[in-house]
């Protein structure tokens, strides 16, 4: 951590945890349940965010004092739209299987609301470094949720991570399954996403005491 | 006409919004602490919904999907602007929303003033350009499908909040394990909405009778019909596991 002084690296540090855009702040939440019964889509949901918050915070911060604020909002669209748009575009040309499982939450990247929630709080007002910063930590700590999910969702769902059958193969009763393991099809269902996330914020609630709220 | 009243229950019921595709839960989960804010909200996106679905229907058909652009001439067939459409479509749903704002303000101030902060939070509401999505997606075939797609979905949505926020005003009175406060104890209440909202699954297929859409869907159904059989079992234990506690 030499090249950040400690300011710095808190801007990436702060949303990995107690400051996580899912879990705490309530951003973004949408994508997150919704493409993460496989690990894979997860991690490329992932990545994906992450490129276009870095770029995102940084071209909004370049254009900070030259934007009018009452078109700001449109600006930040048109921003969102034209970054997202390459993705979409990257991953129908290399990764076409993936970019079908995805479908239309590519493109509803565009109103995640980490994304507009950091460029109004953040990138609106403060210099390029440090948006940059910000942007890669935020998604960052997204990215990490979703990893998260996306890893119990697919072991326990399908028996797989990353299309591997590290439990056995089901069918052929081999590893876990020759005892009488049985793979929670439930879990690969949207409702399980939602449950996935509460419990994960009760694990970390309880850890830190500090971040319960009122009922 | 039965092609309008299947879209718009499945629309609400089988597809909702909310918990079968997760669109707009960032303010599903924001603005749902109160029944009165919500039922405000709600109405706004039904509203939106159904002005922005049809209008980018239009743009759909006539300018972006491959060949749209015949109508200006045999040269232009060849061209396909789909790779334009989010930016256009998030560009109409700003603009609606800002016009919308505006007429409304002017001719109906009563309604102005109950929708009218929820207004600009809408063009960044997922599940307004999700609609707008779906819609494209899913080849809607004309423009009043269209328009019921977005109005149902907008109904689909207004239910779900309204049915959160009122749980949410009476779970306040129970006895919430601390960590769990707020937000957790939110998504596992809608979780369990969610795999109540499954059951509905089965409406259109309408039991043993062939259902309409191709077999892949047919394989879904009955996994989805033996998953959520087990998972009615899970939920009481859940619900009785949460009471408990």
């Amino acid at each position: 951590m030499a090249l950040l002084s400690k300011k710095d690296a808190n801007l990436i540090l702060d949303p990995l945890a107690d400051n996580n855009p899912i879990t705490i702040q309530v951003l973004g939440i949408c994508s997150a349940l919704a493409i993460t019964a496989e690990l894979k889509a997860s991690i490329v949901m992932a990545v994906s965010v992450l490129f276009v918050m870095g770029v995102g915070n940084v071209v909004i911060s370049l254009m900070r004092n030259i934007i009018p604020s009452k078109i700001r909002i449109i600006v930040q669209l048109v921003v969102v739209a034209t970054l997202v748009i390459i993705v979409d575009q990257v991953l129908k040309a290399f990764a076409y299987e993936l970019s079908k499982t995805l479908s239309v939450f590519v493109g509803l990247i565009i109103t995640n609301c980490i994304i507009m929630g950091r460029f109004e709080a953040f990138a609106l007002a403060n210099g390029t470094w440090r948006s940059f910063l910000d942007g890669i930590g935020n998604a960052a700590g997204y990215g990490v949720i979703l990893v998260i999910i996306g890893f119990f969702r697919e072991l326990l769902g399908s028996g797989t991570l990353l299309g591997y059958k590290v439990l056995g193969d089901p069918i052929a009763k081999t590893g876990l399954y020759a005892i009488g393991y049985e793979n929670n099809g439930f879990m690969l269902l949207s409702p399980m996403a939602l449950i996935v996330v509460g419990l994960i914020i009760w694990v970390q609630r309880s850890r830190n005491k500090a971040l319960i709220e009122e009922n | 006409m039965l092609e309008h009243v299947e879209l718009f229950f499945k629309s609400i019921f089988i597809d909702n919004m909310v918990f079968a595709t997760f669109l707009g839960m960032c303010s599903y989960l924001a603005v749902s602490k109160k029944v009165t804010t919500a039922v405000g909200l709600g109405a706004a996106v039904i509203f939106v919904l159904a002005v922005t679905v049809p209008l980018n229907w239009l743009l759909d058909q006539y300018l972006l999907r491959d060949g749209a652009l015949e109508w200006l001439g045999p040269e232009y067939a060849d061209y396909n602007l789909s790779f334009l459409s989010f930016i256009l479509f998030i560009a109409t749903i700003a603009t609606m929303v800002q016009l919308v704002e505006i007429v409304v303000e002017k001719f109906s101030p009563a309604l102005y003033n109950s929708l009218g902060i929820f207004l600009p939070l809408i063009a960044v509401n997922c599940a307004i350009l999700g609609g707008s999505l779906f819609m494209q997606s899913r080849d809607i075939q004309s423009l009043g499908l269209a328009f019921n797609y977005g109005l149902s979905s907008g109904i689909g949505w207004f239910l779900a909040i309204l049915a959160i926020a009122a749980i949410r005003e009476k779970i306040r009175y129970s006895n919430v394990p601390a960590p769990l406060r707020g937000l957790g104890i939110t998504f596992i209440t809608t979780g369990l909405m969610a795999i109540g909202f499954m059951s509905f699954g089965g409406m259109l297929t309408g039991g043993d009778e062939a259902p309409k859409e191709g077999e892949e869907n047919t394989v879904q159904t009955s996994e989805e019909e033996k998953i959520i059989e087990e998972a009615k079992e899970n939920t009481v234990s859940f619900n009785n596991a949460i009471i408990n506690e």
